[in-house]
């Protein structure tokens, strides 16, 4: 859709400026970029490729490897439904069968009002909690269908679901789609150490020199 | 007699607060970090060197011994934390960052600090988005009280920590792949040789890998020093480990036990952990280590949490990731599902690999779907072969006169991702093979498919 | 091996592969001790010219360093070392190398009867000598679209593609073009372009030879010919004067294709484009086939007789300067010594040069010290870019260039006229505009110079509106240094056409006129009695009545001089004789035309930048009666009175080696030695005459800059209106339009936007383009494209003026 505005360029920025090497910055500038626009467009990556100083190509390279980018708009929320191994084993199946049947769509697909997607995904790390999903990767535990339905409804309704939401919590709200972290890394001028050179740093000051 | 619970790393867990810095502050927080500042990094580093730390992510190498590998002289170093925990069945970093991210820094400030490492990239798994919140507010939070950046504690010990995070690839936790994914390419591993981190790391420079848990230790160990952290675990693996049990237990959860003295019948039977099979069924199988790991089963209970039994008798302790399941389980099916995620997360750069994998999910998938043929159970084990040469490693099975063939596997592929794929298939075909063949059978004399039946050996 | 490879180190790895005991250079990885201990490891990834990676797992072998005892183990990644045991043949390598086909043909389609790669592939062979005998697979394979083009000249099909890595690898590490990249994951991985951003890449067809499938395909050779429908000689590129070594294919006595050789000291086995492709143009219809008198074809005999009477007449009306030869770098090493002989001894006219005032002094040229690519792009050596732009005139030196500074630690330095292709890769950079500045940034340079390090200039002038004698005497501030060159001229076999005296002033073998009077006028019977003069003035003479013939030797002044009015007047005063292989604009204001065998026709030698004599082979027959330049030099002669002596190509070799002082010694037999190519390095002596001698510094004259006006800069690219370009199907398309390009600071100053046409006026002429704002172009100056589309830049020029100022119009 569209290049970074200029807010979201100064935040890329300052990410880039925390690396020795500007590619560095790829992954969470493409973040940003889907962030400001939901998903990952084609002007972005062209944007993002003048900023980090390669050609095009190699930002979709790096885009197209990691499933959390879309490079086309998907829901408001995106459900991630885990079905590995010690989800499968306490029913995440039948979770996801419900979930299509509830939203009348296909792992992998939106609904028409664009407001869920539902993906069958690996393992999200919540395995002890299992059946668990994710929305907009807030974590929902040992969720069954009533459970969905009652999310679902939350979620159509404007409210911020809270059945069997994670003890530790989605920190009370689900942004839309793209939205991770809700607070930013922010280094003060004053507290810089600085990057170290992969060229020419020299060895750390703290070392006793032999 | 089961070992009596220590609690080093999730001590903090019990306070809802446990995330924050006055939380931290107030439980004695970066008092590990402050007592370093009055040893030299020598003495530091010695100090993690005579603890035996043995890395939490995997491969359970002493993270002392790792730090000496940097080649001497070649500046800078960079240390690079792995927070992006994905190997099924494992959960226990996400926690260690969600609710003690304070004693995560501090482990990464005394890392830099005793083995000369010039600046920190925390990558935390993309999908944890409360990690990301929690461990940046307490970044911003320990810069503002100098734990952190220019001069820290007023001393000449100056470190930035850059919190990066990934965008969704299993292989990424691979360390090597870990490093391309900083340097904002496709998360493939590199060749080992000669990319050896410790040498040819992030930038072509001398890099530390470490996991969110091991460099979670350190305060403690620098606080306690060396000799009482020993007192807890055995002697060959010192202090606590937490794993995440999950599955048919009646009390799945993420325990923090003491490393080497627990065994697995005390995690998955005891009451104080997960209370045992549920529903009163029977163990089936287990997954020792995450879906990485060749299976256990009931002969290998007793066996201590320690890396290198485990190993001796054919799998690995891993990641802390143990996955129970009871005699409802369809191995077929449960296989399917662990390959299916090795087929998945292949990252492409090899060819039994991208190749290998995608086949032997496609094969299973047949029998599973009742399109088997007698000829797929050893097809399957001809093409694991071509991914993984020679004899498997598996438990040992005194029923069928099978020794244990030790791990880890030798393989025809970069990283150890294909051979992860062969774990479920061998494992399930050596002791569950009826399965296999009943499917199979089943299409032969024209019975309907997708039967939910399991052959007790 | 060639003469740039160090002395073999004293100390080698006693190695055991296959039971046998080899010796082993230390750090050679295991796959090319082997290959030279003649044990052949399959591969798909490795290239010998790029990085390994290990990735396709095709040349894992069981190596057994001690230790941990023998593992299968990639053998492209594996250092040879000390007792060291290597089995290619074990059960377990065997095992492995099945495994690895029967996975790569998952999901490659069994379509080799339709595959262009078929009968020259590796997965075919590799799968026929170590593959399984029949596929398990028995599902459905990967399907993607069928080939898709990823550039004007390449399509990619992904079902084949079992991505090893090779093209983009190449794009990114050896073009410096990543345009192509792995894109996906896992197994639904595949190489693709940014939409709707092509592979670009001035050296992209390199791509599809390295490709070790059908995946890349070239539109230029598309089921056109199966391997076993191929005949192929070994020949050099003549596209350019890098001079790399290619086989040219053909079938049915059409060249269809050019491949690249690896030539350890010049190309490493790439090309770049226009010369891979631009063969295309030797099979063109519009090729020259029959001689042509007065616009009319004629028979060879007419025609002859006809060049002969104009020379004649001209010879008698003002002697022999009434004749002019202007070109000749088309030509090989033989015809321009059988043109040089018939111009300088029969005719007795100097009036001849093979450069078209868009080039340096010859005698300047030759009397540098010169360095060879390998000396140039020597590890943590200094390459300064003096007035060049290898990129787009030279692509494979640029290849080399851009190898020693990224992966071999060189610094790169450029002086010149604003940004080129090597800009970045530049440590330093002096840019200044023409008229005299760039000697002060010369002399900056020599300043910034790592100190103890050899300097290598490449020289060039690629901008015509620069004085040569400003580029000399920069030139000069380095060679006073110690600086060695290598001259970036870029015509085909200029260097060969000045070694054999296609210059005024100059005799075969680097040696000027009257230091070789005496030589030649025993060796030829006769040579001119004085200086001739160069194109500039030859063109001045005929424009004044003085200057009756000029025969166009492979030259089209009306498009490449820097004058276009000049050239206009000359040839409504003089008659033109045009020996040439198309009837390019001044061919066809000739008089007489005399077809020409082309590149791919002829036998013979080219000589590059080096001086490095490289072979030529005849791959196909001319066409209709066209024929080599130097039988219709000797036919010529023969109507002139007079022998020139020869009878075949082989013949004026002979003579060359025997009366050249550069050339003495390398004889046939010494050039069949090498595969890389000779240097002639011949300094004379014995009887034969000195070779021209270091060039002494002279002050050029300096003019200074108008504030009124703006200074010209005209830039060259990779494609252009040159013949072989457009004549070519594949790269006819190729150049782009011409545009003015201003530093943004001046392109303000206009208040105008991005594209809007300007009309660029000099004291000469005028042409109208678009505008744009461009950081890499010098304050003060604008720059143009030589000789594409749109407008020609000559229409601005006047050869009467070292620097051209002009000002720019804008029409509201």
């Amino acid at each position: 859709m569209s290049r970074l505005t200029p807010q979201n360029e100064a935040i890329a920025l300052e990410i880039i400026s925390r690396y020795p090497r500007k590619k560095s910055a790829l992954i969470p500038l493409l973040h940003l970029a889907q962030e400001q626009d939901g998903y990952v467009s084609d002007d972005a990556m062209r944007h993002l490729a003048e900023l980090v100083e390669v050609t095009p190509a190699e930002v979709i390279g790096t885009c197209s490897f990691y499933e959390m980018f879309k490079r086309e708009p998907v829901g408001t929320y995106l459900v991630n439904i885990c079905t590995n191994i010690a989800c499968q084993l306490l029913g995440a199946e039948e979770l996801l069968h419900h979930a299509e049947h509830a939203l009348g769509i296909k792992a992998g697909n939106t609904t028409s009002d664009g407001l869920f997607t539902i993906e069958d995904v690996e393992c999200i790390a919540a395995c002890t909690e299992a059946p668990c999903l994710t929305v907009n990767y807030r974590y929902f535990y040992k969720v069954d269908g009533g459970d969905f339905d009652a999310i679902v409804e939350d979620l159509r309704s404007g409210r911020q679901p809270t059945r069997k939401a994670a003890e530790t919590g989605p920190d009370g709200h689900i942004p839309p789609h793209g939205t991770l972290a809700l607070q930013r890394q922010h280094i003060p001028a004053d507290r810089v150490a600085g990057n170290a050179d992969p060229d020419s740093a020299p060895a750390p000051a703290w070392l006793e020199q032999p | 007699m089961t070992a009596p619970i220590v609690q080093l790393v999730s001590s903090r867990f019990q306070y809802p607060d446990s995330f924050t810095l006055a939380r931290s502050e107030a439980t004695g927080g970066y008092q590990g970090l402050r007592k370093a500042l009055t040893m030299t990094p020598t003495a530091v580093h010695d100090e993690v060197k005579a603890a035996t730390l043995l890395g939490r992510g995997g491969a359970g190498f002493p993270a002392g011994v790792k730090w000496g590998f940097t080649p001497p002289g070649v500046w800078p170093r960079y240390l690079v934390v792995n927070g992006d925990e994905s190997e099924p069945g494992t959960y226990k970093d996400r926690l260690l960052m969600e609710r003690d991210p304070h004693q995560l820094i501090e482990g990464c400030l005394i890392a830099c600090y005793a083995a000369g490492l010039s600046q920190c990239f925390l990558y935390i798994r993309g999908e944890m988005a409360l990690a990301q919140t929690r461990v940046a507010v307490a970044l911003n939070d320990a810069y503002a009280a100098g734990y952190v950046g220019r001069n820290v504690l007023g001393s000449n010990f100056s470190v930035d920590i850059v919190l990066h995070w990934g965008a969704g690839a299993y292989i990424v936790g691979e360390e090597t792949a870990l490093i391309e994914s900083l340097e904002g390419n496709r998360g493939m591993p590199r060749l080992k040789p000669p990319f050896f981190p410790a040498a040819i790391g992030l930038y072509g420079k001398p890099t530390i890998v470490n996991n969110v848990e091991t460099l979670s230790n350190l305060g403690g160990i620098i606080v306690r020093g060396s000799e009482e952290y020993k007192q807890y675990g055995s002697e060959t693996s010192p202090g606590t480990r937490m794993f995440a049990v999950s599955g048919h237990v009646r009390r799945p959860g993420v325990y923090e036990v003491q490393h080497g003295v627990t065994t697995f019948r005390e995690l998955l039977y005891d009451d104080q952990f997960c209370g045992g099979i549920r529903d009163g069924n029977q163990l089936k199988a287990f997954i020792p280590g995450g879906g990485s790991s060749p299976w256990f089963f009931e002969e290998q209970l007793d066996l201590p949490l320690e890396a290198r039994p485990v190993g001796g008798a054919g799998s690995m302790l891993g990641s802390g990731a143990i996955v129970v399941m009871d005699d409802t389980t369809d191995a077929v099916k449960a296989c399917l599902r662990v390959v299916r995620f090795y087929a998945r997360e292949s990252c492409g750069k090899c060819t039994p690999c991208r190749e290998g994998t995608s086949w032997l999910e496609t094969i299973l998938q047949r029998i599973f779907d009742g399109h088997g043929r007698p000829s797929d159970i050893d097809m399957l084990l001809d093409v694991g072969d071509n991914i993984s040469p020679g004899p498997y490693p598996a438990a040992s099975w005194e029923a069928e006169g099978l020794a244990a063939v030790p791990f880890p596997p030798k393989q025809t592929t970069i990283c150890p991702l294909g051979p992860s794929a062969v774990a479920p298939v061998v494992s399930a075909i050596r002791r569950f093979r009826p399965e296999f063949e009943a499917k199979i059978r089943r299409r032969a004399i024209g019975i309907p498919v997708r039967v939910e039946e399991s052959t007790h050996v | 091996m060639s003469d740039t490879t160090d002395t073999p180190p004293k100390t080698t790895v006693s190695v055991q592969i296959n039971g046998h005991a080899i010796e082993a250079q230390p750090g050679e990885l295991v796959i090319e001790a082997a290959e030279r201990a003649g044990v052949h490891i399959p591969r798909f990834c490795y290239h010998p010219r790029m990085r390994p990676v290990g990735m396709c797992r095709m040349c894992l072998v069981d190596i057994d360093a001690g230790g941990r005892g023998a593992m299968l183990q990639p053998s492209c990644m594996v250092p040879v070392s000390e007792g060291m045991v290597v089995d290619t043949e074990s059960e377990r390598t065997r095992k492995a190398q099945d495994g690895v086909l029967e996975f790569l043909l998952i999901n490659h389609p069994l379509d080799c009867p339709v595959c262009d790669k078929g009968g020259e592939c590796p997965l075919q062979d590799n799968t026929i000598a170590f593959g399984p005998g029949e596929s398990r697979f028995v599902e459905e394979k990967r399907h993607y679209e069928k080939p898709i083009p990823i550039s004007d000249l390449v399509f990619l099909d992904r079902e084949r593609c079992i991505l090893c890595d090779r093209c983009t690898r190449f794009a990114k590490e050896v073009a410096g073009d990543p345009l192509i990249h792995f894109q996906g994951r896992g197994a639904r991985t595949e190489v693709n372009t940014f939409p709707d951003e092509p592979f670009s890449s001035y050296f992209s067809g390199n791509t599809v030879q390295i490709c070790p499938v059908g995946a890349l395909t070239s539109s230029s050779y598309r089921f056109k010919a199966r391997p076993w429908d191929l005949t192929e000689v070994e020949s050099t590129c003549t596209g350019c004067s890098v001079g790399c070594s290619v086989t040219l294919q053909s079938s049915r006595n059409r060249l269809l294709r050019s491949m690249g050789v690896d030539n350890d000291a010049v190309n490493w086995g790439w090309l770049c484009d226009r010369g891979r492709f631009g063969v295309e143009a030797v099979n063109s219809e519009a090729r020259l086939s029959e001689p042509s008198v007065g616009g009319r074809p004629a028979r060879w005999a007419d025609a002859l007789r006809k060049a002969a009477e104009l020379i004649a007449d001209a010879v008698r009306a003002s002697g022999p300067i009434g004749v002019g030869v202007i070109g000749g770098a088309r030509l090989t090493n033989e015809s321009a010594y059988a043109w040089a002989k018939l111009a300088k001894s029969v005719i007795g006219t100097d009036n001849v040069d093979a450069q078209l005032g868009d080039g340096l002094p010859a005698q300047f040229v030759l009397g540098l010290p010169r360095a060879t690519i390998a000396e140039a792009c020597a590890p943590k050596g200094t390459i300064v870019l003096l007035g060049t732009d290898p990129k787009e005139t030279l692509g494979v030196l640029f290849l080399r260039l851009r190898h020693a500074v990224v992966e071999s630690g060189a610094t790169l330095v450029e002086v010149g006229h604003g940004a080129g292709g090597m800009s970045k890769l530049a440590k330093h950079r002096f840019w200044s505009s023409p008229g005299g500045s760039l000697v002060d940034a010369a002399r900056q340079a020599l300043a910034v110079l790592p100190a103890g390090q050899p300097v290598t200039v490449v020289l060039g002038r690629s901008s015509v509106t620069e004085d040569p004698a400003v580029l000399a005497e920069a030139a000069m501030v380095f060679a006073e240094a110690g600086a060695r060159f290598l001259p970036a001229l870029s015509r085909g076999n200029v260097m060969g056409a000045l070694d054999m005296g296609l210059a005024p002033g100059l005799l075969p073998g680097r040696v000027e006129l009257e230091a070789g009077r005496s030589f030649f006028t025993s060796a030829w019977g006769s040579v001119p009695s004085g200086p001739g003069v160069d194109t500039a003035a030859m063109l001045q003479a005929a424009a004044d009545g003085k200057l009756a013939v000029l025969v166009l030797l492979g030259a089209n002044p009306l498009d490449d001089f820097p004058d276009r009015a000049l050239v206009q007047r000359a040839f409504d005063r003089a008659a033109v004789i045009a020996v040439d292989t198309f009837a390019n604009p001044s061919v066809a204001t000739a008089t007489v035309v005399l077809p020409a065998a082309a590149h791919g026709e002829v036998d013979g030698t080219t000589t590059n930048i080096e001086g490095r004599i490289l072979p030529l082979h005849q791959g196909v027959t001319p066409p209709g009666t066209a024929r080599p330049d130097w039988i219709i030099a000797t036919e010529l002669a023969t109507r002139l009175g007079a022998d020139l002596g020869f009878e075949s190509a082989a013949q004026i070799w002979d003579e060359i080696e025997a009366v050249a002082s550069s050339h003495a010694g390398l004889d046939r037999a010494v050039l069949d030695a090498t595969r890389d190519g000779t240097i002639a390095a011949g300094l004379g002596g014995g009887a034969r005459p000195a070779v021209v001698g270091m060039p002494t510094a002279s002050p050029a004259s300096q003019v200074p800059l108008d504030e009124a006006s703006l200074r010209l800069v005209v830039r060259r690219k990779m494609y252009d209106g040159a013949t072989g370009t457009a004549n070519s199907t594949s790269l006819a398309g190729l150049p782009g339009d011409n545009d003015v390009r201003l530093h943004p600071l001046d392109f303000q100053g206009l208040s105008i936007q991005e594209g809007d046409l300007v009309t660029v006026v000099s004291d000469w002429g005028s042409i109208s383009l678009p505008a744009f704002a461009d950081p890499g172009v010098v304050r003060g100056t604008v720059t143009v494209l030589a000789n594409v589309r749109g407008a020609t830049v000559n229409h601005l020029l006047s050869s009467s003026n070292p620097v051209t100022d002009v000002r720019l119009e804008v029409s509201r």
